[in-house]
């Protein structure tokens, strides 16, 4: 029902303007990843605006940006990360966003929108959505009992030890399946530069990832949030908010199982989703309506609190819970911060071989 | 001019008229796409939209074809892919011949039935078909996991769990699970159709169940058994879903591959190439099936 909607509404819209350059008509086709956004923000914006959204989701960067290649999505918002807003950018995915339409963007943190300019630059075609982290997720009790109490807990020695994987290999060890995120982080423990684009660094990581592949569960991103919160595997390679999720969700049955989530010392890669509009968008009006009122510091700050990411706002701080203020996983430090790395966007040489060498990891040949 | 004379060329425009909607559905459905999708794999990957360069230019009256056949290659440099096929055929081929083994008494037991009971035995068969085939696999999954039904029940008798999901085993069981009623819906009606006065005949002459099965029903079945593991071999051979779901990193099938290719790698191209290249790889096994049980129109 939804896809038809937004197949059939470019043509509503056609005859729309064919009648008299009107007003769009109140419609918005929403696309974001799955678990992130508040309960109610949808809600909210119908009410303040009239325009009814219909709200699509999504779980992986691969599939969006398939959907985007091949154009006329019907959708009007989406939400790429960074490496992959970069690259459908060069591609003319998005339009200009017109800032005049964007009120609200006095509200933004420019140090972080700064950041995230290395992506999109001049922050023309996209508004920082959520911002995160990929560090490790680990369950408390089950990792001090094999490992001791001086367990490295802030290190990626963790898991990129072979002898500490081995030792936490029964209990469960999980990592993302995402090879732009997992050989990096592996480039980085080796004290190779993550950003890096030669072959030789690549091959690194991935030599280093099939040390420890026989002491993987299995590769999934999102898989590892309710088995982490069952105390089903013990440590996953995870996104800050999932780990948090985990975290709550284990809190919330009772069962004892305590997650912790750890930017370990090495450093770990910041990553931005983005609002962003497509080209083609049938309703760009409407489309800048959406993330203006995103930016409405109270929406942010519910949106944050719900989903447990940091944001970009700097005026929503002041509605954010205290607790996930002062979480140094969510909104860490600045001598923290200063670890951070973010993505680079491959060229279609260095994708192929890190996608290779991804292949190679998971089947083991 | 009377009127029989004026009906003739109409029948034939009627009869051609029959023939041209399959035909056209043919050139709508399988040869535009597929031509398509051999366009996208002799282009080059590109940052554009759509995410590939195109294979011919017009320029000054000029036009220039470009066709990159690095793809195709691409795919024969490099093991990931004919392992990939040989696995997937291989998987896919056991699958047909557990089906086949499980399915054929079915259908035969269908077919010796009382006929006041048949629609209501082949009404079983397909019942699962009611069920979305995602769902179906969700609940394999549901039966196999850790946690799930089986390991309970063993646990509970004092038995250690098995691992069971992310196995051969559990694709094996979404296959034959998921395409059975494909095997056995031909092969009862091949089966159903079977003259009786022939295994009479056979009695007659003095031969066993054995040998009268393996004489006469056997070889005259061979149609459904043919249609039968068409059916079941071609989508499997393909599948995406089942090994997805269920299967782990160490059950390669080009379904996988494919996704890979297109959605992590972005590279249509090859994407296109490995499709194309599957379709090739497959002609050959398909026909040999098809002439070993010797089937004809």
């Amino acid at each position: 029902m939804k896809s038809h909607l937004a197949r059939i509404s470019p043509f509503i819209l056609a005859l729309a303007a064919a009648g008299a350059q009107a007003e769009e008509e109140k419609v918005l086709n929403v696309y974001n990843w799955s678990d992130y956004i508040a309960e109610d923000t949808i809600a909210k914006f119908e009410a303040a605006t009239g325009i009814k959204v219909t709200y699509d989701v999504f779980d992986s960067n691969e599939v969006l940006e398939a959907k985007m290649m091949a154009g006329n999505s019907g959708y009007d918002v989406v939400v790429p990360t960074g490496d992959f807003l970069q690259r459908q950018i060069a591609a003319g995915v998005y339009m200009k966003l017109d800032k005049s339409k964007l009120p609200n963007l006095r509200h933004m943190d420019p140090e972080i929108m700064a950041k995230a300019a290395a992506h999109d630059p001049g922050n023309e075609h996209s508004v920082v959505y959520m911002w995160g982290t990929t560090g490790i997720g680990y369950n408390v009790g089950k990792v001090a009992e094999r490992l001791g109490d001086d367990a490295p807990t802030d290190s990626w020695a963790l898991v990129f030890d072979p002898e500490n994987a081995a030792r936490l290999a029964d209990c469960g060890i999980t990592l993302l399946d995402a090879p732009t995120e997992m050989i990096p982080a592996a480039m980085n423990y080796l004290g190779l530069d993550p950003q890096s684009k030669k072959k030789e660094d690549i091959e690194a990581g991935a030599e280093l990832l099939m040390k420890i592949r026989p002491y993987v569960r299995y590769f999934h991103s999102s898989q590892y949030i309710t088995d982490l919160a069952n105390g089903d595997v013990c440590l996953s390679v995870g996104w800050s908010g999932d780990v948090f999720q985990a975290r709550d969700r284990a809190d919330e049955a009772g069962n004892g199982v305590e997650i912790a989530y750890v930017i370990p010392k090495e450093g770990a890669l910041m990553w931005f989703d983005n609002l962003a509009i497509p080209a083609d968008a049938p309703h760009p009006d409407n489309a800048h309506k959406f993330i203006n009122f995103i930016m409405d510091p109270q929406i942010t700050a519910d949106i944050t609190n719900y989903v447990w990411y940091a944001n970009a706002n700097k005026d929503s701080l002041a509605y954010v819970d205290p607790e996930i203020l002062a979480d140094p996983g969510i909104f860490p430090p600045e001598e923290v911060k200063a670890r951070l790395w973010t993505a680079v966007a491959y060229d279609a040489r260095t994708d192929r071989i890190v996608n290779r060498a991804w292949t190679r990891v998971k089947t083991g040949n | 001019m009377s009127a029989p004379r004026r009906r003739a060329p109409l029948a034939r425009m009627g009869r051609a008229l029959v023939a041209l909607a399959p035909m056209a559905w043919l050139g709508v459905f399988f040869l535009i796409p597929f031509a398509v999708v051999l366009r996208v794999s002799l282009a080059e990957p590109a940052i554009a939209r759509p995410p590939f360069t195109d294979i011919w230019e017009w320029a000054d009256g000029v036009l220039t074809i470009i066709l990159n056949f690095g793809n195709y290659l691409f795919l024969i440099e490099d093991p990931l892919y004919y392992t990939a096929y040989l696995n997937s055929i291989w998987m896919a081929a056991s699958a047909t011949l557990i089906c086949l083994v499980i399915a054929y008494p079915m259908a035969l037991a269908i077919a010796r039935a009382a006929p006041r009971r048949r629609p209501m035995l082949l009404m079983l068969v397909v019942l699962p078909f009611w069920t979305s085939f995602l769902l179906r696999m969700y609940a394999l999954i549901g039966l196999m996991a850790p946690t799930g039904f089986v390991n309970t029940v063993l646990g509970a008798l004092g038995l250690e769990p098995i691992v069971m999901l992310q196995t051969d085993f559990a694709v094996y069981a979404g296959i034959v699970t998921g395409y059975m009623p494909l095997m056995v819906l031909p092969l009862y009606a091949t089966l159903e159709k079977l003259d009786d006065s022939l295994l009479e005949a056979a009695h007659d002459l003095g031969a066993g169940p054995t040998r009268a099965f393996l004489t006469v029903t056997l070889p005259l079945s061979a149609p459904g058994i043919a249609a039968g593991c068409l059916l079941v071999f071609i989508p499997a051979v393909g599948e995406y879903v089942i090994p997805a779901l269920l299967g782990g990193p160490d059950q390669l099938m080009i379904g996988k591959v494919l996704w890979t290719e297109f959605f992590n790698n972005r590279d249509w191209p090859v994407a296109s190439a490995v499709a194309i290249a599957m379709l090739a790889f497959l002609a050959l096994p398909i026909m040999f099936i098809r002439n070993a049980l010797g089937v004809k129109e």
